[in-house]
């Protein structure tokens, strides 16, 4: 739990509600937490705003939701009061975001390479040739062998774990403090995603990046993070250290870990979760 | 006894592409078997072959002792039936559930087609009351037990599951789990089961065949993986990849 | 009705377990109409529409004067006035009159174009769309060998074969215009052929036939109906030229475009001649392009089913 001490980012009674026909959704209802140079996962199943808190942080919610809080800082900085202006400086630069598909979020008309660069060159003064040697740098960093080749390269020629390989190089070139990163490894095979997993981790460690890892795996995030929030219909159920998930005193975090199949535990039926009202109040 | 599905290296080509490179499969009356693989290992595609959905170049397929053509009868379909792992792409979005599960039974020509749809409904643990919505009043878990409900309204023996829980949320896939395996206990259906998670495989099957690249790395039985008797290199990066992160040294995460 | 019986009946409506076959349906309806009735627009253009059917339906009893006799001696090009509301043409006839009468015409003209061209359009394209391969290709070709020519020299080369008169204009304009229609089709089927829940109906044992009639034609026809409607005004304009052209319908038939017609020699001098019907065909046209748009976007499926 090394770096603790430093708070990167401090969410208090986080809300974001959405107008709809029938009436407002709330989609996220009263979240607070703090994360500091560390591995932080957040976890819940679909409808559980584990998304949308992580797209309220970014400053990425549809124009007509409404979002409010008692705090959304992030280091010093009052993420709800800044212009939007700021907030694209800081996004990209400080705070970065990866999401489930690189697909959707590398454009596909630029190769991968020039995407980097035109990242890097809009956050920092940087000549052509230096940028260039940057993300090449940067796209050997995460493990990519053969850089010279994918910077040439468009997104569609590339498989699915090599494009969120060069999705975090993009995200990282400018060298953010946090970084968001929404079901990175979802749409990747298993063996990949560990791969791409341990890129990140190692990018934790070395930069002293605080990270958010969004997902709806209580497997994946456990072995991954250090901390974890369990989130159920908008709110915070529990939150406890990672190594701490056995002993997990909430029913919805039990029944989650209980239902998943394990090789080796024989057990017929699965134990299904048994949703109660409460939780959601 | 004759295998309920046995595959004889079965070669599928897409255009010039080599899906299935000569695989071969026998899974017996009753049992559920699975295949395990990673995106492109050709598991989904041997499922769609059998199921007549992709383009055999060679090779064999027998189903309850029928070496099966090009062109598959309708008597096939009253024997084997599908079960997609997509439960937002495979109901129709113009169709209610009743329309549905009629459907079958009309090309079937079944008369006593409220009784079954009303049976099936129950079955699949969804009551009366969702037969006249459409599959956006669905939630996903209750999409995938109309889709099992329409596989099954024609009582075949034989399911094929194409990862029928991957899009679903960890409790509804353990509630669809139990469904399937209570249905093929009280039925005694022949499960054929694609899935990229080796666990969920373990728990479903007594039998399975890891594939990569469109070939057969290895036929395992449940209890070898549980006890880790696994004779591949590959077959053994996955189990180790379905236990989580596990923190290493920067040098040994590249394969 | 209270208040309260409205609402149980829109919760009945919009409820989310529908208890019959009917229920469900209704409750389909229901949220597209909502979503219908929300453009102001689109309503406006079906208050239209509605407007023409009645008038058309009416035009006996509404019109004060006969359509296509005159009084030749006393009455000729009168300006508009409190007893000829749109003022009469050379033959001495009320050309309010006519242009009731005339309402009927053009319903004639573009209920029976869309009867013809919608379900060959329809058939065309899902079924190349669907067939694939050569099926496809032919088709299509076809397609294409009506679509290279401008839908009004064509539909005047097949009134030429067949000679004038308002039937033969409605069949050379129905044979002119399905072909975007089977484009539509076609890019429709093959968007949802390779769907899971077309396989899931292969898989079923269902014939090639069956799939296309009952589970790829209605996705397809909400997008037809769109295009259909906005394509009135164009079927209407296409007739009204034909006409113009002496080889729609013929005088003294009260159709629009042949009214513009014979109007076109007095449109300096006697405005209203000319001006009364092509004003009718303004609002028309109007009305179906207006109702066209209202539901593109009440019935698109891509705008979601939420």
């Amino acid at each position: 739990m090394s770096g603790q001490t430093v708070t990167l980012l401090e969410v208090d009674d986080l809300r974001v509600t959405f107008p709809t026909r029938t009436g407002l959704v709330e989609a996220v209802r009263g979240v607070s937490f703090s994360l500091g140079r560390e591995r932080l996962g957040i976890v819940g199943e679909s409808g559980s705003g584990k998304s949308q808190t992580g797209r309220a942080i970014m400053g990425l919610t549809p124009p007509q939701a409404r979002i409010s809080a008692n705090k959304l800082i992030f280091d010093g900085i009052d993420l709800l009061g800044v212009s939007p202006r700021q907030r694209r400086a800081l996004r990209g630069n400080r705070i970065a975001m990866i999401l489930q598909d690189p697909k959707y979020s590398l454009d596909p008309v630029m190769s991968i390479g020039r995407q980097i660069v035109e990242t890097l060159r809009t956050h920092e003064k940087v000549g052509k040739a230096e940028a260039r040697d940057r993300a090449l740098a940067m796209l050997e960093a995460v493990q990519i062998r053969d850089p010279k080749r994918v910077f040439d390269l468009h997104p569609h020629e590339v498989s699915g774990g090599m494009g969120q390989r060069a999705m975090i190089a993009m995200m990282l070139i400018a060298g953010p403090e946090m970084m968001i990163a929404d079901e990175p490894t979802s749409a990747l095979d298993v063996t990949v995603q560990l791969d791409v997993l341990g890129i990140l981790d190692r990018l934790v460690s070395e930069r002293g990046m605080g990270l958010i890892f969004i997902s709806h795996d209580l497997r994946l995030v456990s072995s991954f993070c250090d901390r974890v929030i369990v989130m159920y219909a908008g709110k915070v159920v529990e939150q406890l250290k990672a190594s701490e998930l056995s002993q997990a005193q909430h029913p919805y975090t039990r029944g989650l870990l209980n239902c998943m199949p394990k090789i080796g535990a024989d057990r017929h039926p699965l134990p299904v979760l048994d949703r109660k009202p409460e939780w959601a109040a | 006894m004759t295998s309920a599905i046995a595959v004889d290296r079965l070669e599928v080509i897409f255009d010039r592409f080599r899906a299935l490179k000569g695989v071969s499969l026998d899974v017996q009356p009753g049992e559920s078997f699975g295949l395990v693989g990673e995106s492109g290992s050709g598991k989904s595609t041997l499922l769609r072959a059998i199921a007549g959905l992709a383009p055999v170049a060679s090779g064999n397929i027998t189903v309850n002792g029928k070496t099966l053509g090009a062109r598959r009868d309708k008597a096939f379909y009253r024997e084997v039936q599908m079960v997609f792992q997509d439960p937002y792409g495979s109901l129709h979005p113009r169709q209610t559930v009743d329309r549905l599960l009629q459907e079958p039974l009309a090309i079937h020509g079944f008369a006593d087609g409220e009784k079954r749809i009303e049976r099936a409904l129950d079955e699949v643990g969804l009551g009366n009351g969702f037969r006249f919505r459409y599959a956006h009043q669905l939630s996903g878990g209750q999409r995938q037990r109309v889709a099992i409900a329409r596989a099954l309204i024609l009582e075949p023996s034989i399911l094929l599951l194409d990862e029928p829980t991957s899009a679903l949320d960890a409790s509804v896939q353990a509630e669809v789990l139990n469904l399937l395996e209570e249905i093929r206990r009280r039925r005694k259906l022949t499960f054929l089961m694609v899935s990229h998670d080796l666990a969920i495989i373990t728990h479903m099957c007594e039998r399975l065949m890891v594939m990569q690249g469109g070939e057969a790395v290895e036929n395992l039985i449940a209890n070898d993986l549980v006890e880790r008797r696994v004779t591949k290199d590959y077959t053994r990066n996955l189990l180790r990849a379905s236990e989580g992160f596990v923190r290493t040294a920067p040098e040994q995460i590249s394969r | 009705m209270s208040a309260e019986a409205t609402q149980s009946r829109r919760d009945w409506l919009l409820s989310e377990r529908p208890a019959s076959r009917m229920q469900a349906r209704l409750g389909r309806a229901y949220v597209a109409w909502r979503r219908f009735s929300a453009n102001r627009l689109a309503f406006v253009g079906l208050l239209i529409i509605i407007a023409l059917l009645a008038v058309a339906a009416l035009a006996g009893v509404l019109a004060p004067y006969s359509p296509t006799f005159g009084d030749l001696k006393n009455a000729r090009l009168l300006a508009p006035s409190a007893q000829h509301w749109f003022g009469t043409d050379d033959l001495g006839r009320d050309i309010y009159s006519r242009i009731l009468y005339g309402s009927r015409w053009t319903l004639y003209v573009v209920v029976l174009v869309a009867i013809i061209a919608a379900p060959i359009g329809l058939l065309v394209g899902t079924v190349a769309g669907y067939a694939g391969g050569w099926t496809d290709a032919i088709l299509m070709r076809i397609t294409d060998i009506f679509l290279a020519f401008p839908k009004l020299v064509l539909a005047l080369a097949f009134v030429a074969a067949l000679g004038p008169g308002i039937e033969n204009a409605v069949l050379a304009i129905a044979i002119t215009s399905w072909p975007p229609y089977a484009r539509i089709a076609r890019a429709e089927t093959l968007t949802v052929r390779n769907s899971d829940y077309i396989k899931a109906v292969q898989l079923m044992g269902a014939s090639p036939f069956r799939i296309v009639l009952r589970h790829i034609m209605p996705l397809c026809i909400s997008s037809l109906i769109v295009r259909v409607t906005l394509d009135m005004a164009g079927i209407i304009l296409t007739a009204a030229g034909l006409g113009f052209l002496g080889l729609g319908a013929q005088p003294p038939l009260p159709e629009w475009g042949t009214m513009i017609a014979s109007g076109r020699r007095f449109i300096l001098d006697q405005w209203w001649v000319a001006g009364a019907p092509g004003f009718a065909i303004l609002i028309v046209s109007l009305g179906f392009n207006l109702l066209g748009d209202g539901l593109r976007d009440a019935l698109d499926p891509r705008s979601g089913d939420q």
